[in-house]
């Protein structure tokens, strides 16, 4: 991009990012600029962003892709120097993912755990941010910053805590259940496992969305309130009238990153692992591609497979962009 | 950069509601309560000690909370303590450098008009959706080949490029640093280099700040990065340290006030560090992305 003949007119402080795609023509100055020199600044400043993107983002993609088109082809019995070598595979990894059953079930199951997750976790922050959002709430801040305090706690260690609380012999909730007489059930077993996991990402989840939902319901202008006050609405009526329409972008932006959080989830189910026998090494789409990668050591089909997950990822975020787009934009019309 | 309190709160809402709001009060109450209970309880399971732990009531406190501090400490020669000085390196450090090169990028991004400038920015942001494993196994494999996987570098270089630190400085130099102020300078014969290390850093130092910690929380916090990057345990962070401990400990419960221990003291940084976030971070930086 250095190698762009620029002007020396062409360095132009632009405004808080008011045009946003202000190219260098549209803001050209109509005399010149007294000093040519320092017009490749913002290219010098870029380098080590441009660096560190190209090396640990665009080359590992690149590889990943040369690697998922490729195979090991092992002569006589595989021994000796130049006995396995990397030929030219096609599409036959791609092929190999899509009949993967068991790549397919990780996928299910991430779905089956974004079910759970995604309503719950964001209605919770929902929930949450219109109480905060109540006057006359007591103990509002400290319940916000209680209930963003689990943002501090690293994934891994959430996982480790709840998997304690769900040991039966350390619990307090089997403990309370056995006081109580009442049947305890197997948190690691099954479809449970499915709300134990789903329990750990919403206690880690909520806090953060809530915040960012709550900060967008603060900037709404209190005269809104007032208007419909005066036409007589209740604060549920205006809760549910006003409040959710206006933070609906705020909603979208959640949602959105936790489908994509959802598409990864690799940390709670790989720190339940130690705790369990029925958690199979391929529960999630990442813990398959790790699988295949390390364990299998096929990291021809575990990059065919990454590839296949990311390109499901882009698919699936811009449908989210473009639904939202245009649910906006019905909205203001 | 104001801290977000109640107090702020307009008087014509407080006014038409007098009484306490107790719907919404118990709400709160009952959701801090939820996200407070693994917290108390990894708080009172570090004073048990083995016996306790599985023969008292989990929210009966224990007397054992000195001896699982040695007991931990004593664990392979301290090799807690170890995972907890590798994880400060890498998510200090790392933060640092994050924020450097953010401020560096995100200032260009932010205060110069040239070709290529949406292009690029737009490139960045889309690195934010790549799923981090498929960049995870070929940085593994890449490393591995310059044989610089297992080592320090693994885990510190993979770290430093945050697509989120470069949009954050983006907006905040946009909105802090005068063009008037850039334009003078260079009247006066500033350097570049100079006018954006005198002037622009001073002046987006809130906004580095805030990508330095939410880099420091999130390099903390990383899993997976180690899991696949490091096979030597003297390098692990805690993360990875407590989780290979917990993996032992499945065949010997006895390690599981070990792992409870140190659950509890590698959290306190992070609930300190968050405490000053708290009173640091301006919201709005936060939801930047929301109100646009």
């Amino acid at each position: 991009m250095t190698s762009a003949p620029l002007q020396g007119s062409d360095l132009i402080e632009v405004g808080p990012l008011a045009d946003g795609t202000g190219t260098a023509q549209s803001v050209r100055p109509s005399r010149p600029r007294p000093r040519r020199r320092g017009r490749s600044a913002p290219y010098w400043f870029l380098v080590p962003t441009l660096t560190l993107f190209a090396a640990f983002t665009v080359v590992p993609i690149g590889y990943a892709i040369w690697l998922s088109l490729h195979k090991v082809q092992v002569k006589g019995i595989g021994l000796g120097k130049g006995a396995r070598a990397q030929v030219w595979n096609g599409i036959g990894n791609y092929t190999d993912v899509l009949k993967d059953s068991e790549f397919g079930h990780s996928v299910l199951r991430a779905f089956g755990y974004g079910l759970i997750v995604i309503p719950t976790m964001l209605g919770l922050a929902l929930l949450f941010a219109l109480m905060l959002d109540t006057p006359k709430a007591r103990s509002a801040p400290f319940a916000r910053l209680m209930i963003f305090l689990p943002y501090a706690v690293p994934g891994i260690i959430a996982a480790l805590m709840w998997g304690f609380l769900y040991l039966p012999d350390v619990s307090p909730f089997s403990y309370l259940l056995d006081k109580f007489g009442l049947p305890q059930p197997d948190l690691f077993d099954g479809g449970n496992l499915y709300l134990s996991f789903a329990n750990i990402a919403v206690w880690g989840g909520t806090g953060f969305n809530m915040i960012v939902i709550y900060t967008a319901l603060r900037a709404i202008p209190p005269e809104i309130y007032e208007a419909a006050r005066i036409d007589g609405a209740t604060d549920l009526g205006i809760a549910l009238k006003i409040k959710i329409p206006i933070v609906m972008p705020s909603l979208v932006l959640t949602f959105f990153f936790s489908v994509i959080a959802t598409l990864q989830v690799f940390t709670e189910p790989m720190a339940l692992k130690p705790l369990t026998n029925g958690l199979p090494s391929s529960w999630s789409p990442l813990m398959a591609i790790y699988d295949k990668a390390f364990l299998q050591s096929d990291i021809y089909g575990a990059s065919a497979t990454a590839v296949v997950l990311a390109l499901a990822t882009f698919v699936l975020s811009f449908t989210l962009l473009r639904i939202s787009d245009r649910y906006t934009r019905e909205d203001r019309a | 950069m104001t801290p977000l309190t109640l107090t702020a709160d307009t008087t014509g809402r407080a006014a038409t509601a007098r009484r306490t709001a107790w719907v919404p009060t118990i709400v709160l109450i009952l959701g801090a309560l939820y996200c407070l209970i693994p917290i108390a309880w990894v708080v009172i399971a570090a004073t048990k000690d083995r016996s306790e732990l599985f023969s008292t009531f989990t929210f009966a406190p224990g007397s054992g909370f000195l001896q699982n501090l040695s007991d931990l400490t004593d664990y392979r020669d301290g090799i807690f303590w170890r995972w907890m000085a590798n994880s400060a390196f890498y998510a200090g450090f790392g933060a640092l450098l994050s924020a450097a090169v953010s401020a560096a990028g995100g200032y260009a991004l932010g205060r110069f008009a040239f070709r290529g400038r949406e292009a690029i920015f737009k490139m960045i942001l889309a690195g934010v959706l790549v799923p981090s494993v498929v960049l995870a196994v070929p940085q593994y494999l890449l490393l591995s080949k310059l044989g610089m996987a297992d080592s320090y570098w693994s885990m510190l270089l993979p770290s430093i490029l945050s697509p989120y630190g470069v949009y954050l400085v983006r907006i905040y130099a946009a909105a802090s640093v005068p063009a008037e102020l850039m334009e003078a300078a260079r009247m006066d014969g500033a350097s570049e280099w100079r006018i954006f290390s005198r002037i622009a850093v001073p002046m987006m130092m809130p906004g580095l700040i805030t990508v330095f910690l939410f880099q420091f929380v999130g390099i903390w916090n990383n899993f997976l990065l180690p899991y696949v990057m490091l096979a030597d345990d003297e390098k692990f962070p805690i993360t990875l340290g407590l989780y290979t401990l917990l993996a032992q400990g499945a065949s010997q419960p006895a390690l599981y006030t070990l792992v409870i221990t140190g659950c509890l003291l590698a959290i306190l940084p992070l609930i300190g560090l968050f405490l000053v976030i708290q009173r640091f971070w301006s919201l709005d930086l936060l939801s930047g992305s929301v109100k646009a």
